[in-house]
């Protein structure tokens, strides 16, 4: 089995704002508040988000966000249900969800709900499964999921079921590991799981892993470090994670890292991201790998601040 | 289309700061903040542009030239998905002409084809002109096809298209036409149950079941480790999964599978599934999976004792499912 290059992920995290020539940064710009909840979140799981200053990030987040409510991937942008989740994510990381006015985050959300149940990502109108667990997570980790018609909600995503018992970004579209994600954890969220099928899902999910022991997405695709969390995270909200050979995928995340600079690529030998390093450190995690601090499948956020959220200290 | 509209090569290797018509602006930089949490380094042609289009952007002018800049902006960095706002703002502004729009969405996915902003604004686009632009929506996810005939996004958009804008008349040629070049194409495989059970024109999933089970069943025997046709050939018994068990090109195609000693793991699959539905196999079946056999198993009870064996083979022709076969022998009554 390879080396767990931990220490070099945590300088790598660290060392992305070192950076002055990388032009990877620049496009990145429009999205940093994603970019901060996938680093931060490997921090913490790493054992190490005491390494950032909490302060600065806080009051960075708060800048991004609009009079709506909602905030934007970064100050100036406008605000988007995708950057509202990855900054109470933030928060609750640092246990600072009480610097939100908690309602008017709710009302942003509740507002972007359709009438068939489905969400939008912002003002513009685009409807996809993955809007429906951006909200109903947000909203669930502020404790307000009164504030969106779950019923609706719920009754969207399971019309997005396909007869391979996966689920796609609208009624009808594809079935894809990213997608089916979304729609369990919110399901799971909402306690809803009672709508899939999981022994079919379940072999439909361990069918993901191919020969080199990575995970693909759909049939006949590439294995990407990426689907270790959106496949492992759906098995295991099903309670099928076994159904995978687990040994082998922790061999193939080690392959993706770059164990000299740090950082984790969607397969081995190409360049790494942030992206694709919080996903295999977060599939690590839920492969129980030893120096990993457990994640909750249906959050992305570790276990200890998910209790925190939900049963206090 | 005037010039001030498009970016032509010459214009582009001008700096925005020596512009005539840029001259009235004071670009605004980018404020991360005094500690940015993930600061950014800068190209400089790329930090001038966006520092322009946060002066037009703060200003709100919804104006021909800042429309250009949208696109230069776009052009340098499609993922930013505020800049892809303000031009719909401005389009709106100025009641540009959407046609031009197609070109340029078109442009910009030449290099940018799994991007998220493009294809909403290709929606947003598409919505604003209706059914007249069916059949360029339609030409538009081909042309992507051709290159990625898995686009998510174009397969999403392209859905999108048929069930508000119409064009169902050549869907079901369509996927058979990428099925030929790729039957192992899930995509195209799913869009043809989307077009077989959605599709106005052809009658439904039940008047179309029995040429489609006949095209999946040819499908399987070409290339039986083929997943899709598998789960296409479940999927056409949707909610009647009796007729499924009862179907007998479900048996027989399993068992030309096993006889033609290909790769049978999707085969010794759903003859699994058929026998815990109550499947009675003939003597056929039992012999081909008997044949393939472990020692020392010998079906004393044709229908438990079946699966049984076949729950075993599977555990060893697909070790990496190992707990799966296993936990398929342990439900068997």
């Amino acid at each position: 089995m390879g080396e767990f290059a931990a220490d070099r992920h945590v300088k790598y995290i660290l060392s992305v704002e070192k950076r002055k020539d990388d032009f990877e940064s620049v496009v990145m710009e429009h999205l940093r508040l994603n970019g901060a909840y996938w680093g931060l979140t490997t921090l913490d799981l790493l054992g190490k988000l005491d390494a950032v200053d909490a302060d600065e990030v806080i009051s960075w987040i708060m800048q991004c966000q609009h009079e709506s409510g909602g905030f934007g991937g970064n100050i100036g942008h406008d605000p988007h249900i995708l950057y509202t989740l990855s900054a109470v994510q933030v928060l609750a990381l640092f246990d600072k969800l009480n610097v939100l006015d908690v309602n008017k985050v709710a009302s942003y959300i509740s507002s972007l709900q359709n009438e068939d149940g489905s969400f939008s990502g912002d003002m513009w109108g685009e409807v996809d499964t993955r809007f429906s667990y951006i909200a109903i997570c947000c909203i669930s980790i502020l404790q307000r999921l009164d504030s969106i018609n779950v019923e609706r909600a719920v009754n969207y995503i399971v019309s997005c079921k396909n007869v391979d018992g996966g689920f796609g970004c609208t009624p009808g579209g594809e079935s894809h590991a990213g997608q089916i994600f979304c729609c369990v954890g919110a399901l799971a969220i909402t306690g809803s799981l009672h709508h899939v099928d999981k022994d079919l899902l379940g072999w439909w999910l361990c069918e993901r892993q191919v020969k080199s022991g990575g995970l693909n997405g759909r049939p006949e695709k590439l294995p990407d470090v990426c689907y270790s969390w959106w496949v492992l995270s759906s098995l295991t909200m099903i309670d099928r994670v076994d159904w995978i050979d687990g040994q082998k995928l922790v061999k193939f995340i080690l392959e993706c890292q770059d164990t000299e600079n740090g950082g984790i690529s969607d397969r081995p030998d190409d360049a790494v991201d942030i992206y694709h390093t919080y996903f295999g450190v977060a599939g690590l995690s839920l492969l129980e790998f030893p120096g990993v601090k457990a994640i909750d499948p249906a959050y992305a956020l570790p276990v200890d601040v998910v209790n925190r959220i939900f049963f206090g200290r | 289309m005037s010039s001030s509209e498009g970016e032509t090569e010459r214009d582009a290797q001008v700096p925005l700061f020596a512009r005539p018509e840029w001259a009235d602006v004071v670009p605004i930089p980018q404020d991360d903040g005094p500690n940015p949490v993930v600061p950014i380094a800068y190209k400089d042609d790329f930090r001038e542009t966006m520092d322009y289009f946060r002066a037009v952007f703060k200003a709100n002018e919804l104006s021909h030239r800042s429309l250009a800049l949208t696109s230069l902006a776009i052009t340098l960095n499609s993922g930013n998905y505020t800049i892809w706002q303000f031009r719909r703002r401005i389009l709106e502004a100025i009641d540009s002409d959407m046609h031009f729009e197609l070109e340029f969405t078109e442009q910009i996915a030449k290099t940018n084809s799994k991007n998220y902003q493009l294809w909403h604004h290709r929606r947003w686009v598409a919505e604003k002109l209706g059914p007249e632009a069916t059949e360029g929506e339609l030409k538009f996810t081909r042309k992507i096809f051709c290159t990625d005939a898995k686009n998510y996004h174009a397969w999403s958009h392209r859905q999108w298209v048929l069930q508000n804008l119409g064009g169902w008349k050549g869907e079901l040629d369509y996927c058979q036409k990428l099925l030929d070049e790729d039957i192992f194409n899930n995509s195209a495989w799913n869009q043809r149950y989307f077009v077989v059970t959605k599709s106005p024109l052809l009658g439904g999933l039940i008047a179309m079941r029995d040429s489609e089970v006949a095209y999946a069943v040819e499908s399987i025997k070409s290339f039986p480790e083929n997943e899709s046709p598998w789960r296409y050939l479940r999927g056409l018994y949707k909610d009647d999964i009796v007729s499924w068990v009862n179907d007998p090109r479900v048996a027989s195609v399993c068992l030309d599978v096993l006889e033609a000693k290909k790769n049978c793991v999707f085969a010794l699959t759903t003859l699994l599934d058929l026998l815990c539905l109550g499947y009675n196999p003939s003597q056929e079946l039992i012999d081909a999976v008997s044949g393939m056999g472990l020692p020392d198993t010998n079906p004393t009870r044709p229908d438990c004792g079946l699966a049984e064996l076949i729950c075993s083979i599977l555990g060893q022709e697909d070790p990496m499912r190992t707990n799966y076969w296993t936990w398929r022998k342990s439900q068997l009554t």
